[in-house]
Formats: C-alpha cells, sequence, structure tokens
C-alpha cells in the first residue's frame, strides 16, 4: 500500500464534510478546546479545519512547542557551551534561529562556534565518533516524543565506549505542563486535544488525571485531518453531554500504556526534575534531567558556563501565547514586527509554533 | 589534456586556449560562438523590437542529479527565464568558475550536456568565460548563464499584469525536481524513481501563447516553489489569488517525501513547469494547448485571480477548509519530530 493511500484514508473530503456537519448539530455550548501539541496546531490551520467549525467552538493552541517553551536561561546556557573551545554542539535544526538573551545559535555560529544541524541524536554520536578529539554536545529538546530516542543513543554511546559525546538535557514533560495551565486558571478550558505523538509514548492513562481532578474531557488525536476531526467531535460531544473522560482517536498509535520499551530507556537515563518553562516559570516534576549513572553524559555537569541572568525579548509574548491566553493573531507584535523571515520570539521561529502556524495558513488580512 | 583543472586553466594562457577548444568549442558549436570573439555581434531581423534579457547562476549540488546535471540546468534556467517573460529565447552566454583538481571528464559530461539542452531548446551558446578557483573554494562547477530573447508581437505579459477573473493554470505535477535532488543529497539519501522535470520551456510558451496571447503573467516556479510565485504576482499585481489544493497536480512520490520531510509540496522547486495567468476567455484553449504538448501532459486549471484580499494567496484545502499560502521562508528543513 503506497503513503498515499493511506494518507487519503485519513484525508477523505466527503468524511470530512460529514464529521464537520456532525459537529456542527451536535455544538451547542460553547466549547473551548485546547490543542496542547503544536503539530496539532499547524495540522489544524494547514487543512483549515477552522473554517469548519462553527462558532461555538474555539481552539486554542497551547504549550506544546519544545523549541518555544525551552526558557532563555537554558538557550543562553546551550549557547555558551557552543562556544566553549573545540565543542561541536549539535541540534534539531529549528533550534538554531530561537533568539537567545543576547544572541541566536545561528549567530554564534556566524561568530564562529562549531554548530551543526542534526535529524536525529544518532547522529551527533556518529559525530563524535568520527571526531574522537573534540567534545560533541547534543542539544536535547523536545518531550516524551523526542526524550527516548536521546535516552537510546546515551546507551548507545554508553555501549560503544563513546567518552566525548554528552546531552545537555532541557526535556520537558507534556502532563505537568498542561496540570499548570489548569492550576493557574487564567483560561477557561472544555476540553484537551491530547498530544498523539507523546501519548504514543506515556499512553493514553496518563491523561486520567484531567477528568478525574479537573472535570474535563480530553480526546487523544492524530495529525491527520479526519483524526482532529473525529477528536473534536468526541469533545463537543462531551462537553454537550456534560461528561468528562478520556477518549482516544488515535487508536492506531496510541494505547492505554504506551510504549514499554521507550518509557524503559527514559526512566533508565533519566529522572524527573522540575525545570523551567518558557512563560510559566519553574514548573515542579516537569523535566527530565540525566541520572547520577549517566553523569558522564551530562553536558551540565561535563562543561559548567556562567550566564550572565536571561533578558525577556522586549515586546514579545509568546508567554501568553504558550498558556493558551493569548491568540498569536491577538500579539501587537503579530505580522508587524515580528514575521518568521525576523522573528521576535520562538513561537513565530519554530516549525512547530503557534505564532508560525497562523502566520503560514492564518488569515491575515 | 589534462585530465584535471588546474588554476592555470583560467589564466587566459595557452591551457585556457586548450581548454576552450578542447571541451567548450564542440559541443557549444555555432556559428557565432566559432569567431571566439570578445564580444559577439547578433544579427536581428527588425530595429522594431522588443528584448528580453536574463541571467542565473548554477551552484546545484550534486551536479548529476536524476533527470538532469548542472549543464542542462544553466540552459533550461535561464531559457525559461527569457521565456517567462514572453520572448523567444535566441543566445546565452555562459561563465564557469570551476574549481581547482575538478575531474575533466566531469567537465566534459556537463558541457556536452548544455550544447544538448542548448541545441534541443533552440538557442545558441554566443559567449563564454571561465575563472579557475583554488581547490575548496568552490563545490566544483558553478555556471552563469545570460539570456536574451525577443519579445512575441503583441504579447505583454508581467508580474503586474494579473487581473480579477484571470484563470490561473499549472503546465505540470510539481515538486519533482526538489525532491529528486534532495533524494541524492549526503545525509538524507532516499530511494526514489523521481526525476527532475528540468527542460526547457520556451516551446510550452510558444504552443501557449499561439492560443492565448492576451496572457497576463507567466513564471517558472523554481526554488520557493509554486507558492512563492503565486504570492510575488499577488503581491506584484495588487490581487488575491485562490487555488484547490486538490487540482494542483502532485506525483505519489512527491507527495510521500513531502509527507516524511514535513515539506509542503507548493514550496519545493520545479525546473520545468511554468504558471501562466490568463484571461478567462483563453482559458479553455490556453489550457488544450498546454495539453497538448509533451511538457505540459498534466496542466491544471488551479484556481483563480480576485480583486478580494488583495496580496494574499488562498488555498480550499483537500478537506474543503480554507487556508492561506504563505511565501516559504527559505532553505527547506526536514521536521524535527
Amino acid at each position: 500500500m503506497s503513503l498515499e493511500s493511506i494518507l487519503a484514508q485519513f484525508r477523505d473530503p466527503d468524511a470530512a464534510r460529514a464529521l464537520a456537519a456532525a459537529i456542527r448539530t451536535r455544538s451547542t455550548r460553547p466549547a473551548r478546546l485546547m490543542e496542547f501539541c503544536g503539530g496539532h496546531t499547524h495540522a489544524i490551520l494547514r487543512f483549515g479545519i477552522p473554517s469548519l467549525l462553527p462558532e461555538t467552538v474555539d481552539l486554542r493552541s497551547g504549550p506544546g512547542c519544545p523549541v518555544c517553551v525551552t526558557a532563555a536561561g537554558d538557550l543562553d546556557r546551550a549557547i555558551a557551551l557552543a562556544q566553549v573551545p573545540d565543542v561541536i554542539l549539535t541540534t534539531f535544526g529549528d533550534m538554531i534561529r530561537v533568539p537567545g538573551s543576547r544572541l541566536s545559535l545561528a549567530q554564534a555560529k556566524a561568530q564562529g562556534a562549531d554548530v551543526r544541524v542534526v535529524y536525529s541524536p544518532l547522529d551527533a554520536l556518529r559525530i563524535a565518533q568520527e571526531t574522537p578529539a573534540r567534545p560533541v554536545i547534543f542539544l536535547g529538546v523536545g518531550f516524551e516524543t523526542t526524550a527516548p530516542m536521546v535516552a537510546s543513543t546515551v546507551l548507545a554511546a554508553e555501549a560503544a565506549g563513546v567518552r566525548n559525546f554528552t546531552v545537555f538535557s532541557t526535556h520537558k514533560l507534556t502532563p505537568p505542563a498542561t496540570r499548570a495551565i489548569l492550576a493557574a486558571g487564567e483560561v477557561a478550558l472544555d476540553g484537551i486535544i491530547g498530544p498523539g505523538h507523546v501519548t504514543t509514548v506515556i499512553g493514553a492513562a496518563a491523561w486520567r488525571f484531567l477528568p478525574q481532578e479537573y472535570a474535563i474531557p480530553c480526546a487523544i488525536a492524530g495529525f491527520e485531518p479526519l483524526d482532529l476531526l473525529r477528536a473534536i467531535l468526541s469533545l463537543v460531544e462531551m462537553v454537550e453531554q456534560g461528561r468528562a473522560d478520556v477518549t482516544n482517536t488515535y487508536a492506531r498509535s496510541v494505547r492505554l500504556e504506551g510504549n514499554a520499551p521507550a518509557l524503559a530507556a527514559l526512566e533508565r537515563v533519566f529522572e524527573v526534575a522540575d525545570v523551567e518553562w518558557r512563560g510559566f516559570g519553574v514548573v515542579p516534576a516537569s523535566g527530565l534531567a540525566l541520572r547520577e549513572a549517566y553523569a558522564r553524559f551530562d553536558a551540565a555537569r561535563a562543561f559548567p558556563v556562567d550566564v550572565p541572568p536571561a533578558k525577556e525579548l522586549p515586546g514579545c509574548r509568546c508567554g501568553e501565547v504558550l498558556r493558551g491566553v493569548l491568540l498569536p493573531t491577538e500579539c501587537a507584535l503579530f505580522a508587524r514586527v515580528c514575521t518568521p523571515q525576523n522573528p521576535t520570539g520562538p513561537c513565530m521561529v519554530s516549525a512547530e509554533g503557534a505564532c508560525a502556524a497562523y502566520y503560514r495558513y492564518g488569515e491575515r488580512i | 589534456m589534462e585530465n584535471v583543472i588546474r588554476l592555470s586553466h583560467g589564466a587566459g594562457g595557452r591551457m585556457m586556449n586548450d581548454l576552450i577548444r578542447e571541451v567548450f568549442a564542440t559541443p557549444l558549436d555555432n556559428p557565432i560562438l566559432r569567431q571566439m570573439a570578445d564580444a559577439s555581434a547578433c544579427n536581428l531581423q527588425s530595429a522594431n523590437l522588443q528584448f528580453a534579457i536574463s541571467t542565473d547562476s548554477f551552484v546545484i549540488n550534486p551536479l548529476f542529479f536524476p533527470g538532469g546535471d548542472i549543464g542542462s540546468l544553466s540552459v533550461h534556467g535561464t531559457v525559461n527565464d527569457v521565456a517567462m517573460a514572453g520572448a523567444r529565447p535566441l543566445w546565452l552566454t555562459a561563465g564557469f568558475i570551476l574549481e581547482e583538481g575538478l575531474e575533466m571528464g566531469v567537465l566534459e559530461r556537463v558541457v556536452r550536456s548544455m550544447g544538448e539542452a542548448a541545441r534541443a531548446a533552440g538557442v545558441q551558446v554566443v559567449a563564454g568565460d571561465t575563472k579557475v578557483v583554488e581547490r575548496g573554494h568552490g563545490d566544483g562547477i558553478y555556471i552563469n548563464t545570460a539570456g536574451f530573447g525577443v519579445v512575441r508581437e503583441g504579447v505583454h505579459v508581467g508580474p503586474q499584469e494579473a487581473r480579477a477573473g484571470d484563470v490561473v493554470l499549472l503546465s505540470g505535477t510539481v515538486g519533482d525536481h526538489g525532491i529528486a535532488v534532495l533524494s541524492q543529497r549526503e545525509g538524507l539519501r532516499f530511494e526514489t524513481d523521481l526525476l527532475s522535470d528540468s527542460a526547457a520551456l520556451n516551446g510550452l510558451v510558444e504552443a501557449l501563447l499561439d492560443v492565448a496571447p492576451h496572457t497576463h503573467c507567466l513564471r517558472d516556479p523554481t526554488r520557493g516553489g509554486l507558492a512563492a510565485v503565486l504570492n510575488e504576482l499577488a503581491a506584484a499585481s495588487n490581487v488575491g489569488v485562490e487555488i484547490e489544493e486538490a487540482a494542483v497536480p502532485v506525483r505519489p512520490a512527491v507527495a510521500a517525501a513531502c509527507e516524511m520531510l514535513g515539506f509542503d509540496p507548493f514550496t519545493v522547486a520545479n525546473e520545468g513547469k511554468l504558471v501562466a495567468f490568463v484571461p478567462s476567455g483563453e482559458a479553455q484553449a490556453a489550457l488544450a494547448a498546454l495539453r497538448a504538448h509533451p511538457l505540459g501532459q498534466d496542466a491544471a486549471r488551479i484556481g483563480t485571480v480576485v480583486a478580494e484580499h488583495a496580496g494574499l494567496v488562498l488555498a480550499r484545502t483537500a478537506i474543503g477548509g480554507r487556508r492561506v499560502v504563505d511565501m516559504p521562508l527559505g532553505e527547506l528543513l526536514p521536521r524535527i519530530c
């Protein structure tokens, strides 16, 4: 079966129309739904889903863009690591254009730092093996989706006896951030569109706290238009019935218990830590740090760098966008000062950033 | 003849003359070039003519890719730019920047390919230049070509000419070139039978203008792809453009590669496609003419020009939603998660 024919099943126009019609029929009361995941925001806007929905359904983008929620201080530290003599800093492409307090990685690179874009942490390990005389640091950014790959790479480095490879972990966990948004109560939410890739790893059961503690329904969704429409319909139905539950509209990928080998690799290499999120401050038990047993793979311990206190980006309201309080289009800088060509904040830089998605696919008339 | 390029091949002496005679002269031969003058005087039949001149530099990596190479591409790219002015391309110049150590056989293959492409497109290479840079200062071969052509009488195409009501035609599938080249890149290699669409479009433009002489805009969507061209034309003409995503032909292999890499096929490069904004009265004949040409078999009507939302390109998505088609930013980077 070709990829195209597989995808066609999830993009069928007649099925989409039928789902959209069902949402319009069923929805009578306001339903403010947050899609946690930046990938969802992009898919929603790329397929023009808001234009198919009734006015009662209000979609809000959440903090699910790993590059965006990376704290300015962490980015400053990563840049300082890149400037350590001989260090090769490897990172995913999205990260290099994000403005830090003083510089971006791209600017540090232009000034002579050896910053390389990789497509996988294993590429970073390969670079370390090919250049044994130089320290290679992988900037670990991402949620439970990406962190297992990094954990596996650390395990592979250990198995291969590689001594010049370390990870600067800024990995983050999604349920604590969702909890932080609900606990803060800045934005009243009626439902959560659960992140499909993250939940493939952590399991749908990890979201049960939403109905149990906050009486809010959650629908786990995939990234195709029919997946998203099904999840929205499921949430609208629960809102209408006054019912809160976790539903899984992405059962072809997500299981209740998650991906056991991925979770085992995470558990082995990382421990849960209190970490800082852009826009949130320090969120308890919301990040992943390398365990003591893997300390020699920890760039933060191997290369202690001092950075001045982080500076906020003037006028940038990414923090509020990430908390779902502000729509990108409500920011005074959006599309006027802040554009993908000349981004003020990370939400306009990253391919998963809400501002970039609204700019790229949204109406800007 | 040496078997690699040396710095002295660009130094203006005997070695350079040997290079010109042995590598460039025969594949690119024509009566004007044969004179080997510093500048070529070319004859035009009439003085009352409009000219189109364009130049483009080619720095593609790898030099040889499925469906083409830097030689044929350097002819097609410039021929197409001249043709998009509604002109018949006649003459090209070719400037080569060669890296010391380049294998002569590679250069010969490239120049042969250029010659074949020029003959097929009906243009002559009438002037040239060669420089050699030190090893490590180039990527093997860079080529600059300039093209010169004569605008067809009665034809006025230009980026500012689009009018509300125009029909947007596309001559075939998008993204073939970009994905074919990407599939060969180190670190990103993937299996595909896909070929670049690199081709000279002057014949296709002739066929189009024969039946649609009032065509308002012609563009070949190269870097930046279809999305960039539509945005440029919408902005230059101060009109809106609305397209049907489902009407844009995309090969399954391109669609699949774009899904994997997180690219939008509308932003991927083409080297043998054109976009035409044609008055509605001539649209049907124009589409038929494109489809009757070997390079336009998959031509499609993909949208219309509207007076609303000036400068903005909107698409009706495959599932019936609406979205903006934005100007792509630049370098395509595969997504991270």
